[in-house]
This record gives structure tokens, sequence and C-alpha cells, in this order.
């Protein structure tokens, strides 16, 4: 951490935690739709994004392309499911979206794409592409004199490809002080885990040695998760920010969290309901 | 015997204009500076070849609108993209060989499924550098065409380039340029009527005894074929197509048909292999209509480094080998 510690009121913190609860529920009836799919990363991440939906992301709910709104851009396509959950959430997308998830003519398509659903800045999918829309973007909004911030959500799998870095150097280069990247940390990817597939480590001083501005923070804890979303969005620096988020497949949902294959995960039928039923358990949710 | 004085390695950017043939100074760059003058979203961004894409005319005239990305095409791309989505007209410019074979995914993903307006304009297509297959590229055209959404244009000189600088600015949506830069010959102005537009393809000359449907370089070659051509009593028909992507069907149908039982010609300066011949063949055939048809263009290789003109006698793309072809098909 690199700016001092942001006081976090308890009664924020039980209202992130309601949202986060409801993020992880909306992703495994979307989840069930299915019988498949990355909800692994959506229970994984839910916490992140509640806390940047709910706590600091500028948004008009009936009006997604709101020129004053931050661009929450998604380049992991297959997180689709995770952003739907929050675009829920935060009422930009209908709930009764939920039962058509993945199906034919459906505005939730199973990877991420800006034509398909409100909300969803960019098409996503093949890895490398967000950052460096960010990168534009965040030129394109300081050219004008917006006061709207690029928020990015990559994967630890998505360091891999090289145009991450691409844009990485660019953002500290223009110094896109209006640039939060937002990293996942869950060490799974397609094959392997990530750790095993291209070692990783040291993300954070890779970030830092590429003149970025750098948190890491356990990504299931809404503390520590305000507290650096709070210090990248405050802080007077010139550089690009990027939060690092250590976080758990399958987070709240214990059947889940246990899974060893958690990329792509199919749950049998029977196991949705356990699912959910041990959602409001560890909320405490009866 | 005698032997042949060696031409040396034509530099990277070599001008294509012969000796003492009228040309125009960084026709993009002028024509960019202009269209900007009115048009204050337009920016220029460029992968370390603002220099050699002409760019640089635009970067000293408005600083504060040019971006200097790096040798980085991907993030050129996708940056690209990202102005375009804030409401900005990025002209984004590299080679076309990096554009083409490094970028292809975040041209085809960031930019053109979603329609963005940014205008791709690349040096070096085909044939127009003696540095050999790194940067000859000898086959964008055929990468390019099986995108979606992508205008491909390939203009044939500095009247063709200012033209259709602003023909771009016009068109809401992404668009591929081939651009001869640095001393580009001028060509099309000795044709009053001729405008470039999108889409269209134009007659220059009208002949009867063989058609030559050509874009970019070639149709100046095609040009200069026939007015040599004409003072042996052959007359061959020329039509410029320089927007390769929508291919102008219905004017190239009309030609075609207008010259049945005559040579028919595709000049262009690509690879035979997914070009605008390939792309006029195919349509020949979708519409039953037959014709002598045969290629002018590049051979399905890696060519050699070396002086252009050398190049572009060796490979078939000189006027002397277009009028040598078009020849042989009327003995």
């Amino acid at each position: 951490m690199s700016a001092s510690l942001s006081r976090v009121e308890p009664g924020d913190l039980e209202k992130l935690k309601r949202h986060a609860y409801r993020i992880r529920r909306n992703a495994l009836l979307m989840g069930e739709v299915q019988g498949q799919g990355y909800v692994g990363q959506a229970l994984g991440v839910a916490d992140v994004l509640a806390v940047a939906y709910f706590r600091h992301l500028k948004f008009r709910a009936d009006d997604p392309e709101w020129e004053g709104r931050d661009r929450f851009l998604l380049s992991i396509g297959h997180y689709a499911i995770a952003l739907y959950a929050a675009l829920i959430e935060a009422g930009i997308v209908s709930e009764d979206e939920i039962e058509n998830y993945g199906s034919d003519n459906s505005i939730l398509p199973m990877s991420g794409m800006a034509a398909y659903t409100p909300g969803m800045e960019i098409t996503g999918g093949s890895l490398g592409h967000g950052l460096g829309i960010g990168v534009g973007m965040a030129l394109g909004l300081k050219r004008k004199s917006s006061d709207s911030f690029i928020y990015n959500l990559l994967s630890d799998g998505e360091l891999n490809e090289g145009s991450t870095w691409e844009a990485a150097a660019s953002a500290s280069h223009w110094k896109l002080n209006n640039l939060i990247a937002i990293v996942d940390v869950n060490d799974q990817q397609a094959d392997d885990k990530s750790s095993t597939v291209l070692a990783y480590e040291p993300i954070a001083d890779k970030w830092t040695a590429f003149g970025w501005e750098t948190w890491r923070v356990n990504g299931n804890d809404l503390e520590e998760l305000v507290q650096a979303f709070d210090a990248a969005v405050s802080s007077e620096s010139d550089k690009p920010r990027v939060i690092i988020c250590d976080t758990l497949m399958g987070r709240g949902v214990p059947l889940l969290e246990a899974r060893d294959k958690t990329h792509f995960i199919r749950v049998d039928e029977n196991e949705w309901s356990l699912a959910l039923a041990q959602l409001d358990d560890v909320y405490g949710i009866k | 015997m005698t032997a042949k004085k060696k031409l040396k390695t034509s530099a990277m950017i070599a001008s294509i204009a012969a000796e003492g043939q009228p040309t125009t100074a960084a026709p993009f760059g002028h024509a960019l500076v202009e269209a900007a003058a009115s048009n204050d979203k337009i920016v220029g961004m460029s992968a370390d070849l603002a220099k050699y894409t002409d760019l640089h005319i635009f970067g000293n005239e408005y600083p504060d609108r040019f971006y200097q990305m790096g040798m980085a095409e991907q993030l050129l791309m996708s940056a690209g993209a990202g102005m375009a989505r804030e409401g900005f007209i990025p002209f984004v410019t590299t080679y076309s060989v990096f554009a083409s074979r490094r970028a292809y995914d975040f041209i085809a993903m960031a930019i053109a499924e979603e329609k963005l307006n940014v205008k791709i304009v690349c040096a070096l297509p085909g044939l127009t550098t003696g540095y050999g297959p790194s940067h000859q590229a000898t086959e964008d055209v055929a990468i390019f065409r099986g995108m979606p959404n992508l205008t491909i244009i390939d203009p044939c000189d500095a009247i063709d380039i200012q033209q259709s600088v602003q023909a771009m600015v016009d068109y809401d949506g992404p668009v591929y340029m081939r651009l001869l830069r640095g001393k580009v010959p001028n060509v099309l102005d000795r044709f009053d009527d001729y405008r470039f537009e999108i889409g269209k393809a134009k007659r220059l000359i009208e002949g009867g005894d063989a058609l030559i449907i050509s874009s970019g370089l070639m149709t100046m070659r095609a040009v200069e074929a026939a007015d040599e051509l004409k003072e042996k009593g052959v007359a061959v028909t020329v039509v410029h197509c320089p927007t390769i992507k929508p291919l102008d069907e219905e004017t190239i149908l009309a030609e075609v048909r207008r010259h049945t039982g005559k040579p028919v010609f595709v000049a262009e300066n690509h690879s035979v292999v997914g070009g605008l011949g390939e792309s006029i063949a195919s349509l020949l055939m979708r519409n039953d209509v037959q014709a002598q048809f045969q290629q002018i263009g590049l051979p399905d290789e890696f060519l050699d480094a070396g002086a252009l003109p050398t190049l572009h006698d060796r490979y078939g793309i000189s006027t002397q080998e277009v009028v040598k072809k078009v020849n042989s098909s009327l003995a």
C-alpha cells in the first residue's frame, strides 16, 4: 500500500456485503440456467465488483451511456456472468434477464460483448485488448477534460498477453492517472493453475516497475478492497493505478470453493439449490 | 553480353515515382492537416512510424492532437479503438505488414467488430520497398478482405490520397488505407472528371481492345501501359477501382460485359492470392459472366530484396510487363 488507509464505516461494509451477496446470488442463478460456466470466477470477484460499483463508480442505471459515467471495461469476456450479476444488482440490466442467460437471443451472452448488453463497454474475450482500449479512452477523456475514471478488470491469466504490457508501459508514459486497472488473481486459467502455466510473480513489482501506483489486497476482504479503491481513486499522483486482488474462486459457496478445476465448472442439477443454500448460510441469511 | 550495372537496394521508403514524373510531397500528411482544420475530432496516432507515414506533418501542425504510441502495434489499434469510443476520429499509422500480420486481432475485435471510427493508414503496401518480406505487405488485402465491416482503400496517387482523406473523415466506420508516402506521383489529375468516392470504380480511359481493372499504383502502370499501347494502335480501357471492399460490383460487371470476347486483366500491387483479382473473379463467377480473365499481380511467394525497378520487372508489375501481357493476350 502506498497511501494512508481510509476510515471505513461499519455501516458501509454491511451495505457492500449485501451487494456482494446479491451479486453472488445472481451469478448462481445465471449459472443454473446453463448448468455450467465461469461461476467460480464470478463468486471470486463479487466483492471486488461490489466495491467498484457500489462505492466508486459513477453511473446512471437508466442511462448507461451517460457521458459523465466512469467506464468499466471487462477485457476478460468470460467473466461476463460476474459483470452481469453486478449490472443487475446496479439496476442497469433487468433481473428478468437472468432466466435468458446464455440462451439464443439473450442480451446476456456467455462472453461479454458491447453490442449486446447495456453497461458492457467493450467486447472482451480476446484477452489483452482491454487495457489498450483503456489507454485510448483515458487519453480521450483527458482530451475532453473529463474527470471520469476508466476501470479495467483483468485476470492473472491475461497478464500472459504481451499486449497488456504494451498498454501498461503506455499508460505510465502518458501519465494516465484516470486509469485504474484491477487484476483478479485467482491462480487459475484454462489449462492449469496460472502459476504453473506461466509464472506471474512478482506481480506487484512488475506493475510498479512499469510506473504504476500499486496496491495488493485480499480481494475477498471488503475492508481491504475499500481502502485500496479509496486510495487509488483519491491519489494525487500522476501515475496510473492498479489494484491486485487475490481472490478465491467459488468464494462464498463451500462446495465450489473445494473444487479442484474451477476455470469452467459443471455443476449437477441438484447441486444448484445446495449452492444457493450454502451461500445463504455463509451470509447468515435464513 | 554486357554486364548490366547492378542497382542498389531501394531505400526503405523509396519513391515509386519515375525520374522526372510530377509528384506531390506527403499528400496524406498535408490533406490530414487540412481536414483537421475544420474538424477538431481528428487525432493522429502512430506506432513509431509517424515520419515514415507522413503523419509527422500533422504532428508538427497539431502537436497536442498527435499521440506517439511507441513501437507497439497492438496497443496502437486498441488505443485507437478507445479514442474512437470517446468520439474522436483517430488516424492510426504504421506499416501494412505490421497492421495486417501483427495487429489483426486488435483491428478485428477492438475496432471492426464494433464498427468504430478508426482510420488505419499504412505505408509500404505490396511491393513498395526493397527490404524484403519483413516489410513487403504482399498479402495485406488477402488478410483484411475477410474482416467484416472493414472498408479497404488502395489509392493510386497523390490526388487519390488527398481526396480519400476527406472521404474517410466523412465516412463513419473503420477504414484500412494502403498509403503511398513521400514523393507520390500525380497521375489522376489529367482525368478532369475523376473524383475519389468510397465504394466506386471509375473508368479513366475508354479503349475496347482489352480491359484493365486496377487499384493502387497499378492504376498508374495501367494508364502508362494504355498510353504506350495506344501509340501502337491498341486501345485499352482502364477502370480504376480504389475501393477493394466493398467492391463496386455494378460498375465492374458492366465493364466486363462491355468487353465480352476481349481480354480482361485485373492488376494489383498485391499477391495474386486473395486480393482484387480473386475478388473480381468470384464476382464474375457468381454472376455467370464469362471473361478472358487474367491477373497481373505479385506471385504467391516471399519476394526478394533489391532495387524496386528491378523487382517490379522481376515480378511483373512494371509498365513494360503490363504492356507485354496485354500484347501477348492479343497476339
